[in-house]
């Protein structure tokens, strides 16, 4: 029964969408208040259904009802309690599912929020969140049904994909799809804004701390993604380029635009068409990534199987968002006021620097992705671009985004003179010449890369740091602080402290694949490792071979590491577990790779990775950062008149 | 010229000339990253240079896996079904590679003969094919090939 009414419920969650679509906007072409208050009803009933659909999935999976195919093909009775709940999200269905759930709880975020807003353009953002409900719900019940039963239902289900069976698994993917769907909402209400004619700086106000917490909510999925990639995948990669990697990246790299130009066109009204057109294209990126990721057309780690028809849905869903709002901006921009001017060195232009950069690094991005697709397509043979590609790349067009960032965080709106911005400047610079000489002096091989990278991550903080330094000591209009601002600090000090990680983690690690038998010692980096045997292990759905090391510098004990193999009893799946000692200065990182011979020798991978953790240390700050904006009293006070009023 | 068209005229030469560069450089780089994939009929078929990268994928052939006594350097065969390449790797193979089973090499051909792999990609869902390898088997005629939704779980 559980999977009939899930599925009923669903069914239900599409009209409910399909009326908020349509009844709420033509209350607001007719003014008709009482068909606009319907979009604040639909957006609850069409939460409660969703969640009602989700929570019959998980309870199918907490009773082992094997008999929906879904659940049988992702979950089996040894399977822990706790991975009985993130299995939901284990495969394609129920991702999707997850999905929908979050963009009901987004739009019902939206309802709840923005009763401060006039009530025709709040009704008209909640109908376009009805469409890409809509969408979204044709997609499940037509191509990936979670509630499909299998007759006659198996005794025992397959099993949860291991590498799923992780902790950092049950938090990746919600805190990914969040930041993903997120961007649904400056989306909306950029539609809206097109439909209704108006984009005021006002409209900006409204939109900025959704995109600030969706944003902030993809820096926290891409961060923990990668770190889960890191231990899990067992071999010390943080980063592949993976088609899937970059289906998520661009969206943020648009989405980090949007925030700078959303500034911009709040303060002084410029860059208005160029906001709405980013706010089109974050959301359009995200629903390429998932078609890059649900259609299987990439050959990529995280491939999922294929279907054709998936790939075709969304790809038609595709045309007509991007189309219908592309067409739309078409017709209704041009006859948008524009912004006011600005001088060549203001802080617009050197925004415009950053937007501009971080267009092409997505540009760039897209091309290496797609570029595979168009070659096949053509018939000119199967190709793929190889990371260095994009490492390169991403390298040289961080430069003149680093460079510009103090300077644009110094510089003032409307002019500003070139003089005064570089003598602010002076200490940064100090700090980034003598961060880049040390680099230079402490390296072995001090390459370009490294040296400038720390050292342009040395300008960054410095800059972050100096600037609620200048302003706390400033009088009168000057002096203050505000919490929009101690965001910014924090979000760019975090993009220091990730330039350092991305700079150093790579050039200057170890590693070392080697054979190792009981008592054989390995000296790598200045750590001797040595291995003791491996024992055999129990796990509740698996059996492992467990090594152990001793980690010693010269004589002195630093750890024991003990990576496992596991073998799931279920489809006999082999997964490696590896071993990590973490630290702010390097990780010390093993992992099994095969037994070798009779004499309990195994093949083992040793590496150091220094400064790697310093990646995701600075993206927790960025995050920080866009919550921190979000939560800023200028968005929290409109919404505080609007519960009054 | 006015000064405030002037200003915008530089303005949009800066911005026209600095996305000129980093679209050629971005070309470029493509140009030098790209790797095609190879199937074993392929290498049989054509006169490959030796040392050109590429990427060359299809079945391990069963039996085909030796490990030298010491060190971690493997050899296998890769097969199409119609034509089969010697492989070299030095590492440790992932954890679903095995014998019978879909894999992507990357690295290059020898004078031998003998192609050497940088990389060994398995995937990590068991019964998930590399669309690159499903079509090339299927192309050579492998039953294995099947259909080209080959692989959706629901076995």
């Amino acid at each position: 029964m559980i999977a009939e009414i899930g599925q009923v419920a669903l069914l239900s969650a599409l009209l409910v969408s399909l009326f908020m679509g349509i009844v709420p906007l033509l209350g607001a072409r007719g003014r008709h208040a009482g068909m606009m208050m319907t979009a604040g009803t639909g957006a609850w009933v069409h939460f409660i259904l969703v969640l009602l659909a989700y929570v019959l999935l998980t309870s199918a999976f907490l009773l082992q009802d094997f008999s929906v195919e879904y659940v049988a093909r992702n979950s089996n009775s040894q399977l822990p309690v706790h991975y009985r709940f993130t299995a939901v999200w284990g495969a394609h269905e129920g991702s999707l599912l997850l999905w929908q759930l979050i963009l009901a709880g987004w739009t019902l975020a939206v309802a709840g929020f923005s009763r401060s807003l006039p009530a025709e353009f709040r009704a008209t953002v909640l109908a376009v969140l009805g469409w890409v409900s809509v969408g979204f719900l044709l997609f499940i019940l037509y191509t990936s049904n979670p509630f499909g039963r299998i007759l006659p239902p198996p005794v025992d289900g397959r099993d949860l994909n291991p590498l799923l069976q992780d902790p950092g698994m049950i938090i990746h993917p919600p805190m990914l799809y969040m930041g993903y769907v997120g961007f649904a909402v400056p989306f909306a209400f950029a539609v809206a804004a097109l439909l209704r004619g108006e984009v005021t700086r006002q409209w900006v106000r409204w939109t900025r701390p959704w995109t600030h917490v969706a944003w902030a909510f993809l820096t926290l999925g891409l961060a923990l993604g990668s770190w889960w990639a890191y231990y899990e995948l067992g071999w010390g990669g943080w980063w592949f380029w993976d088609p899937v990697e970059n289906a998520a990246f661009m969206p943020w790299l648009v989405g980090t635009a949007l925030i700078h130009s959303q500034a911009v066109t709040e303060k002084t009204g410029a860059f208005r068409n160029w906001t709405l057109l980013l706010a089109i294209a974050a959301f359009s990126l995200s629903l390429l990534g998932t078609f890059l990721v649900r259609s299987g057309v990439l050959t990529s780690v995280h491939a999922f199987a294929s279907d054709p028809t998936r790939g075709l849905f969304i790809l038609a869903y595709l045309v007509v968002v991007v189309g219908g709002s592309l067409t739309l901006f078409s017709f209704r921009a041009p006859k948008m006021m524009m912004g006011s001017g600005f001088a060549g060195v203001s802080r617009e232009s050197l925004l415009l620097v950053n937007n501009l950069v971080l267009a092409v690094i997505c540009a760039m991005v897209l091309l290496g992705t797609l570029y595979p697709l168009l070659v096949d397509a053509m018939g000119a043979g199967k190709i793929s671009v190889g990371p260095p590609y994009f490492a390169l790349l991403f390298a040289l067009l961080l430069v003149p985004l680093v460079m510009a960032l103090p300077l644009g965080v110094f510089a003032r709106f409307k002019r500003d003179r070139l003089g005064r911005l570089l003598t602010q400047m002076r200490w940064p610079l100090a700090a980034a010449l003598i961060a880049g000489a040390l680099t230079a002096w402490w390296l072995p091989e001090p390459g370009l890369a490294p040296v400038a990278g720390v050292a342009g991550a040395a300008w960054l903080m410095a800059a972050s740091l100096a600037w609620p330094l200048k302003r706390l000591r400033g009088r009168g209009q000057q002096a203050g602080f505000t919490l929009q601002e101690t965001a910014m600090t924090l979000a760019h000090f975090g993009l220091g402290i990730f330039l350092v990680g991305i700079s150093l983690a790579n050039v200057t690690s170890a590693e070392k694949h080697v054979r190792m038998a009981p008592g054989d010692r390995f000296e790598l980096g200045g750590y001797t490792f040595e291995f003791a045997g491996t024992r055999s292990l129990q796990g509740p759905n698996y059996s492992a071979d467990e090594g152990e090391f001793a980690v010693s510098r010269d004589g002195e004990h630093v750890t024991r590491l003990r990576p496992q193999k596991r073998r799931y009893l279920r489809e006999s799946q082999v997964m490696t577990e590896a071993a990590i000692d973490p630290g702010l200065g390097r990780d010390l990182y093993v992992s099994l790779g095969e037994p070798l011979g009779d004499d309990g020798a195994w093949a083992v991978s040793l590496y150091i990775k220094p400064f790697v953790r310093w990646v995701w240390l600075g993206s927790l700050f960025m995050f920080a950062g866009g919550l921190l904006a979000a939560s800023d009293r200028r968005y929290r006070k409109s919404t505080v008149n609007g519960a009054a009023a | 010229m006015h000064p405030v068209r002037k200003r915008r005229l530089i303005g949009v030469i800066v911005i026209v000339v600095g996305v000129g560069i980093a679209a050629a450089i971005t070309m470029w780089s493509l140009s030098q990253n790209m790797l095609y994939f190879i199937t074993p009929s392929d290498v049989q078929a054509q006169e490959l240079p030796p040392g050109r990268a590429f990427r060359l994928g299809g079945l391990v052939e069963d039996g085909s896996v030796s490990r030298a006594d010491d060190g971690l350097q493997v050899t296998f065969t890769i097969t199409d079904g119609a034509a089969m390449v010697p492989v070299r790797f030095d590492g440790i193979l992932p954890d679903l590679f095995r014998e019978g089973q879909g894999v992507i090499t990357r690295g290059a051909l020898g004078a031998d003969g003998v192609f050497t792999a940088t990389e060994v990609l398995a995937k990590h869902d068991e019964n998930y094919m590399p669309p690159e390898v499903a079509e090339a088997l299927r192309e050579a005629g492998h039953p294995m090939g099947g259909t080209a939704d080959e692989g959706d779980g629901s076995d």
